[in-house]
């Protein structure tokens, strides 16, 4: 790979192409002095907005997730004009509200010796030692602001008798940081948001456009103007200008197809940003959850996500006799392998996602997997209910396990739960600087629609602290940074780059109507997922990223010969949505299988298998790969440019993660 | 399993619309409803039909996004059970199922089973909300919330705004949605100084939208797959009266 690599682009031009290119070098505005004082230091430097003038500007958010509504909400109260994108039918429904588990914050309040610091060192630790420190510092120093502002908005945190919030101890921290909404977290965050935002639109500060998706994103002298959105009821196609964007589009999980990601879930936004210029970071950076209900048959459209916190009590077994079809109450103790608590026996049950999700696929592919097709392994409460009676594992885990039964019509209380990894959130993203804004100027992505914060693996209750913290307290202070330091208003909707790209999306909507073929799109869909499930899941190596990189042109191209997208391009066409999102998936898949393999080292979610100690776990290589990688596109077929943005520790010691 | 359908198909919001039957064949139990309908669409696209359009995103019973009236049931036969979440092992071999947009002028078909529930949304606009802007949030244990409230607070906040409430009800009635919001941040201190501006002005909302009056029926509460207790209802009319009463 060392020919095609390089830390700055080159450029053979001159003039604008050359300027355009230098501000495209891997830059992360750190901004200097220590760890402590960075965000001070740096809210203190940037530029700000006269507040009389804030109105003359307009953001585009597109999405209204935790970052989206929040940036949104957060923006329109400060003054700026905001326009918001969703293509739900309600702000309210974006992914975001399926997260179940909670928000970690540095509160201490459980005075149990929790810090800013702590919080900030166990998020590096827990990323496999592959993020910024600086982001994730910060990260940890407006986490006690968030809390503060939901309480605020009503939010219904769960609190003790005296009437002060509660906290769990989640994902295996070791303190308890956790606040939580029973197990609708997510959902009651995303309400508060939500309802931050409506207020707003109420208002007539925020526009709000439902069902409406972005296809491409507008570039006007090299900076973010504006987006192509397609209307999802009327079908039409519009343009859309304002001063800056902001991506708030989600994870892009859905490339494997079957994900705990909503059916919508899309890498559209960011993709066609990416081919605009943005650089994709760390793309082969996925997070399988350990603990999900396993696939019941090839209808299977989507996979279901049991909370993380059943670990606290379940304990995770399969039979040690290979092909071992008895019911698990017929196989007793002693030909049960507790594999997790046997590897592992300080963490046990609790090791880290990406560990344990890669036990159950070891026991799996042994042949010692559970129930229909060998892919699962039992999650036994039987011991818990014995120790702490029916009633107080109803208590904390009731609604858990009534949706298990609602989905699999077994009852969790007589016989084990089956559960099996599934993908679950992706920590790379578009490249973002400090300020969350990508390499294309003006264009900013915030939350799981970037790579920051993360690393290599997230930790529990990681992701609404990063989408909030984006949202409502980030990037409405740096987006000022840039914006006052361009013209507001200085874009035209008739200019020749909006109908360009408008003219761009209705011929390739054309075109996909047009092509009649006789494959599905879902059909396409399924075997791109089958494909990254296989070579780029829970285990990768160079020969099978290989065999990826040469089936995935390959489907691409037959989609594009092929696919079969029924109906009108004026009305609900659902299929064409699906198509439209597809076909970038084909193009997303190749990169990730490209990062996958340019990077010869195992670190959190990726696992490399020609990179593992002699027990069996990750090792990473940080001589070699100590680095942020920024993906250039250079066109369909060519070889991406690899890009990298060293990363140095300064406040903590590297070290190989260990929960032996 | 094999089970004939009938469903609804309406081109667009001004195009009329009427049930067409469909079979769906050798589905396995353990397949979920909407996964069933995705086969049926699988099957309309290789005979080149346009597929059934159906309203759904999250598939694990939480985004509120899913619907569909089955067999007359918004949600279909499950308690507490969204459409998403139902599978097919509640019906029979041979089941014949009629499948409905919801129904309720407030609600426009725009086209099969998709509605339009942006009313939910401007009613949240209207009031629906804590006035608190960021930043400006006091640190979160100054102020105590006593457990009862704060629980009774999160079985109101469980609503998932999929409209069942408003389809199941014979007059089309909002008043279980409305209810549940206006009760979760009534009953939290955090939302105590605009109490009673916010109940006028989402109640005010909530009739402009053309829904219909509440005659205290409760079809709301057992077709909501949060199951939101009738209760909120009358917290609602008593928030309200007390508004009405005291405003000047």
């Amino acid at each position: 790979m060392a020919s095609d690599t390089q830390t700055r682009p080159t450029s053979t031009d001159v003039g604008t192409r050359r300027s355009l290119d230098l501000q495209r070098t891997l830059d992360a505005k750190i901004p200097a002095g220590p760890l402590q004082d960075k965000w001070d230091t740096h809210r203190f430097k940037m530029k700000l907005v006269n507040p009389a003038n804030k109105r003359k500007y307009t953001v585009l958010v597109v999405g209204s997730g935790l970052g989206g509504a929040a940036a949104a909400a957060t923006m329109a109260e400060l003054g700026y004009r905001v326009k918001c994108f969703c293509y739900q039918d309600s702000p309210r429904r974006a992914h975001s509200i399926a997260a179940q588990g909670g928000i970690n914050a540095a509160k201490n309040y459980r005075n149990d010796g929790d810090s800013i610091f702590r919080l900030f060192y166990d998020t590096v630790k827990g990323g496999d030692f592959r993020a910024r420190e600086a982001n994730v510092y910060r990260l940890a120093q407006v986490s006690v602001n968030i809390i503060d502002q939901c309480v605020a908005q009503g939010v219904p945190f769960a609190r003790e008798y005296g009437g002060l919030l509660d906290n769990r101890s989640f994902g295996g921290a070791q303190v308890s940081r956790t606040f939580y909404a029973r197990g609708q977290t997510g959902q009651q965050l995303l309400l508060g948001a939500y309802q931050a935002l409506q207020r707003q639109i109420g208002l007539g500060n925020v526009e709000m456009d439902t069902r409406t998706e972005m296809l491409d994103l507008v570039l006007v002298d090299g900076k973010a103007k504006g987006i192509i959105t397609r209307d999802m009821v009327t079908g039409k196609i519009e343009a859309h200008a304002g001063d800056a964007v902001v991506l708030a589009t989600g994870g892009y999980g859905n490339v494997f197809y079957l994900s705990t990601n909503a059916k919508g879930s899309n890498t559209t936004a960011i993709w066609r940003a990416h081919r605009k210029g943005a650089f994709f970071g760390n793309p082969c950076y996925t997070q399988i959850h350990p603990t999900c209900i396993p696939v019941s048959g090839e209808h299977q459209s989507k996979l279901t996500l049991m909370s993380e916190s059943l670990r606290n009590d379940g304990r995770v077994w399969v039979p040690k006799r290979q092909g071992d079809t008895r019911p698990p109450h017929e196989i007793p103790e002693s030909e049960r392998d507790y594999y997790l608590e046997r590897k592992y026996p300080s963490f046990g049950n609790l090791a880290p996602r990406d560990i344990s999700s890669r036990s159950a696929k070891e026991v799996c592919d042994a042949g010692r997997g559970v129930g229909p097709g060998g892919l699962g392994v039992y999650l036994d409460f039987a011991d818990a209910i014995k120790r702490l009676g029916v009633e107080k594992i109803r208590e904390r885990y009731g609604n858990l396990f009534d949706m298990y039964q609602r989905i699999t019509a077994e009852n969790p209380y007589e016989v084990p739960m089956r559960i099996y990894p599934a993908v679950h959130y992706t920590m790379g993203g578009l490249w973002v600087d400090y300020n969350l804004m990508s390499t294309i100027p003006g264009l900013f992505v915030i939350g799981e629609a970037n790579f920051s914060d993360h690393g290599a693996n997230r930790l529990g209750a990681s992701a609404l602290m990063q989408g909030l913290a984006d949202g409502y307290f980030i990037l409405p202070l740096t987006i000022g940074d840039y914006l006052a330091q361009v013209k507001a208003g200085d874009f035209n909707l008739e200019g020749g780059e909006f109908r360009q790209t408008q003219a761009e999306v209705n011929q390739r909507t054309e075109r996909l109507l047009g092509i009649k073929g006789k494959r599905s799109v879902d059909s396409f869909h399924r075997e791109l997922g089958r494909v990254m499930w296989d070579e780029c899941g829970m285990a990768r190596n160079d020969q099978g990223l290989r065999r990826a990189l040469a089936r995935i042109p390959e489907l691409r191209a037959e989609f594009w010969e092929n696919v079969r997208v029924t109906g009108e391009s004026n009305n609900i066409n659902g299929e064409l949505e699906k198509a439209g999102r597809v076909a970038d998936f084909l193009e997303l898949g190749e990169l990730m299988c490209l990062d996958a393999l340019h990077r010869v080292e195992s670190c959190g979610g990726h696992f490399r298998e020609e990179s593992q100690t002699e027990e069996g776990e990750a090792l990473r290589d940080d001589d070699r790969f100590a680095y942020v990688a920024a993906w250039e596109f250079k066109g369909l077929g060519e070889k991406p440019v690899l890009h990298r943005e060293p990363l140095s520790f300064e406040n903590v010691q590297l070290a190989q993660r260990s929960y032996k | 399993m094999n089970v004939t359908l009938h469903v609804w198909r309406q081109k667009n919001a001004t195009s009329p619309g009427k049930m067409v039957k469909y079979e769906a064949k050798n589905i396995s139990p353990d397949t979920s409803f909407l996964e069933m309908l995705d086969s049926v669409n699988q099957e309309l696209i290789a005979r080149d039909e346009d597929p059934i359009a159906f309203d759904h995103d999250c598939r694990e019973g939480i985004c509120g996004t899913c619907s569909l009236m089955i067999n007359g049931l918004a949600h279909g036969p499950e308690r507490a059970t969204t459409t998403c979440q139902l599978h097919m092992r509640s019906f029979k071999d041979g089941d014949t199922i009629y499948i409905e947009p919801w129904r309720a002028s407030a609600f426009p078909v725009l086209k099969d089973l998709v509605v339009d529930r942006g009313a939910f949304d401007r009613i949240i606009a209207s009031g629906g909300y804590i006035s608190v802007s960021t930043g400006s949030a006091p640190e979160a244990n100054s102020v105590p919330v006593p457990k009862d409230a704060s629980d009774l607070a999160m079985d109101a906040a469980a609503c998932i705004a999929c409209g069942a409430c408003v389809a199941a009800c014979p007059n089309a009635s909002a008043m279980l949605f409305t209810a549940a919001k206006v009760s979760q941040l009534a009953l939290l201190p955090q939302g105590q100084p605009e109490r009673q501006r916010r109940v006028l002005d989402m109640v005010r909302q909530m009739d402009s939208e053309g829904f219909g009056h509440c005659t205290n029926i409760g079809e709301c509460s057992t077709a909501c797959p949060k199951e939101i207790s009738m209760d909120f209802i009358a917290m609602l009319n008593r928030e309200h009266l007390k508004a009405t009463l005291s405003k000047k």
